[in-house]
């Protein structure tokens, strides 16, 4: 601490504190859990919400854009579940199996949990906190960043999620959804998952998260993900939540040697996003797309962070970031590539960029290569502009009404990351949101 | 019929005047070549025409089939039948080249209050034009000009020139970075929209294009006017000697 500067303890924080001390008493786990919630709040308690001169944080003042913290989210009532029934639309009919989470609480009569596929293993994280599942106990907390202040926070106060263990050699063929949904309260939820996937498995992890406009919840959300050697898993995450709603979430994952991995984060609600990618190339011969694509309108604001942490040879990863941005909007993108001195060959590409819509949207694009190995080829770009009036004369020229053009630039410029999804069904239901949010303009 | 009329036209670009004071009336089914050096304002009339933005007409007035077009937006004059193929046309990487014909040809029958061509119905119309035109499938699956050779762009120029059918077509420069093989071809597919009732006002510097679409009246235009028009003849003249005259005639 440097002298003269006192630390003031902002309402959110010591709102927190509060939420804190009520909860800790009666949160799930047994006195090994109760001694890692300690020490993460602890970790809290240290630093206090991120703010700006906290580099990782620049672009997303945490302790200026959070006002209040809201109380835990209670478990939810039947009014709650019924709301929760109608969810999903942004999937489209992509054919899922269904873990469904009101206000961070697992709902298993909502959820699919019938004929599960061989090798498939899913349960809640209240229900394995409270049994000492060794599944858990093993891995819970190893990947995710203590030192990050949101992982911190939700590990102190994680209260459900699910837990899913693919067994080695699995083919899991139908997505597996974890399913968010907040039922309209002023209030928060802490859920963590974790997803287990065996060597040379294959699955599909969707979460996503979405809530009603006009009330002012949180969510802060962690999920750690194991890749095992030869294994292929997608990730995708879409964050829809409502208009007025503050989230936070975390993947953190490592991935096993000669795994193929995918990730994309889609997010196109919520006021304040924070969506933290860390992930770790493990072992050798991964190849990994990273993708997303941002749609920010209004005063939203949205942060994608991404570590990938290099460590092992002869990696191959693609990152594509887009983002759009009307009105207000401020879209962050901060891209961080780290090859470690034994990470040779290591073969890493970042792209992102940000189209402005309008000229009081802002896009702050912040890529970082963090090179110790000799033999590597890595490269990053990112740019950020107009829509290329020319293109859109061109269009014009032919017919097409402005507003279509634009439409039709814009989704060329998405599309650049959406076709990176390997799911048809669920490349198409994200292409048909991005039309809607485009047909919603003006 | 008279369909397109400009009448002392003054255009600007950047403050700049290119256009000063150019006349010229094209009725319907006839062939017009403008001529000109370059600086001379050729592009100028084009984009003026077709509404890019940024070509501010300071005097005249332009009408096509009776309208004035200043009162149309860029796309409103193409839906009413006005074309321009491009000199350099754009590359737009994810959008393809179908999505990009059928969202045009549709457009404009919406506006027009015709019925929009079925998916079926278009492909088959699609795929009729382009084997006229040697375009293969390949091409029209890919984006829009994205990897195409200068050839391939400007065929495909005269691909949309044919399924959108205008009433007037402004080719500019269309004959630019063409060998003799794909100038046939380009040649072609414009002769073969000759008719009674469309008209086409064909940009070049060289004579060569005119060799394969035979103009019906010749204009030279020289620092942004026109200052000679005559019949097809006039264009071997200008082959043989140049553009010397005219240009100090328009100093002078």
């Amino acid at each position: 601490m440097n002298a003269g500067v006192a630390t003031i303890k902002t309402a959110a924080e010591t709102e927190l504190a509060q939420v804190f001390a009520l909860a800790r008493g009666s949160l799930p786990g047994d006195d090994a859990v109760s001694a890692q919630r300690e020490a993460a709040f602890g970790v809290f308690a240290k630093e206090g919400l991120p703010h700006r001169r906290v580099e990782d944080w620049k672009y997303t003042d945490l302790r200026a854009l959070m006002r209040e913290a809201k109380p835990l989210a209670p478990p939810p009532d039947a009014v709650a579940k019924t709301l929760a029934k109608s969810a999903g639309a942004l999937l489209g009919d992509v054919e899922t199996r269904r873990l469904v989470f009101v206000d961070g609480a697992f709902v298993a009569e909502l959820s699919d949990l019938a004929n599960l596929e061989n090798g498939l293993a899913v349960g809640s994280l209240a229900d394995a906190l409270s049994g000492s599942d060794p599944v858990l106990t093993q891995h819970l907390g190893k990947l995710a960043p203590a030192s990050d202040v949101a992982v911190a926070l939700n590990t102190a106060l994680m209260g459900d999620g699910a837990v899913i263990r693919i067994a080695a050699g699995s083919t899991i063929e139908r997505p597996l959804h974890l399913l968010f949904v907040a039922s309209g309260k002023p209030a928060a939820s802490f859920v963590r998952s974790l997803v287990v996937v065996e060597r040379g498995a294959r699955a599909m992890i969707i979460e996503s998260h979405e809530g009603p406009a006009g009330i002012d919840y949180q969510v802060n959300a962690a999920l750690e993900l194991f890749v095992g050697d030869a294994a292929h898993v997608d990730h995708v995450k879409i964050i829809g939540e409502g208009a007025d709603a503050l989230h936070v979430s975390t993947l953190a994952a490592a991935i096993g040697a000669h795994a193929r991995f995918n990730a994309f984060s889609f997010t196109v609600g919520g006021a304040v996003v924070r969506n933290q990618l860390f992930l770790k190339f493990d072992g050798e011969g991964i190849v990994a797309g990273i993708r997303g694509a941002t749609l920010l309108k209004g005063r939203q604001h949205a942060d994608t962070t991404l570590v990938a942490n290099h460590v092992a040879p002869d990696c191959q990863s693609r990152e594509v970031f887009k983002t759009v941005l009307d009105d207000e909007a401020h879209g962050v993108f901060q891209g961080r590539i780290i090859v470690r001195r034994q990470a040779q060959r290591t073969d890493a590409k970042m792209m992102t960029q940000a189209l402005l819509l309008s000229e009081r949207a802002e896009a702050d694009n912040k890529p970082e290569l963090e090179i110790f190995a000799d033999d590597v080829q890595c490269g990053h770009g990112a740019t950020a502009g107009a829509i290329d009036e020319d293109l859109k004369f061109y269009l014009l020229a032919r017919g097409i009404p402005a507003a279509e053009a634009e439409a039709l630039l814009i989704q060329a410029f998405l599309g650049e990351a959406i076709e990176g999804i390997e799911h048809a069904g669920l490349r198409e239901a994200l292409l048909e949101t991005v039309a809607a949010w485009l047909k919603a303009r003006k | 019929m008279v369909l397109l009329e400009i009448k002392n036209l003054h255009v600007e670009i950047d403050g700049k005047e290119i256009l000063k004071g150019l006349d010229l009336t094209v009725n319907a089914g006839e062939v017009h070549a403008i001529m000109g050096p370059n600086g001379s304002g050729k592009s100028t009339l084009a984009y003026v025409l077709a509404g890019k933005a940024d070509y501010t007409p300071t005097a005249g007035e332009v009408l096509f089939n009776g309208k004035n077009i200043f009162d149309m937006t860029p796309d409103e004059r193409a839906a009413a039948g006005l074309f321009l193929a491009f000199q350099y046309p754009l590359e737009i990487p994810g959008v393809a080249t179908m999505t990009f014909l059928r969202t045009a040809l549709n457009a404009q029958r919406k506006k027009r209050g015709e019925v929009e061509l079925s998916t079926p119905e278009f492909i088959k119309k699609v795929r009729e034009t382009a084997g006229k035109l040697n375009i293969d499938q390949d091409m029209l699956r890919r984006a829009v000009n994205v990897g195409f050779s200068g050839g391939e762009k400007k065929r495909n120029e005269i691909l949309q020139m044919a399924l959108l059918e205008p009433r007037v077509a402004v080719l500019d420069e269309t004959d630019s970075g063409l060998d003799i093989d794909a100038l046939k071809i380009v040649a072609d597919g414009v002769n073969r929209l000759r008719a009674p009732q469309r008209s086409f006002v064909v940009i070049t510097h060289y004579q060569r294009l005119l060799s394969y679409i035979v103009p019906d009246i010749v204009h030279v235009l020289s620092a942004g006017r026109i200052v000679k028009t005559g019949g097809k003849e006039l264009a071997l003249e200008l082959e043989a000697r140049g553009y010397a005259e005219y240009q100090e005639e328009a100093v002078a």
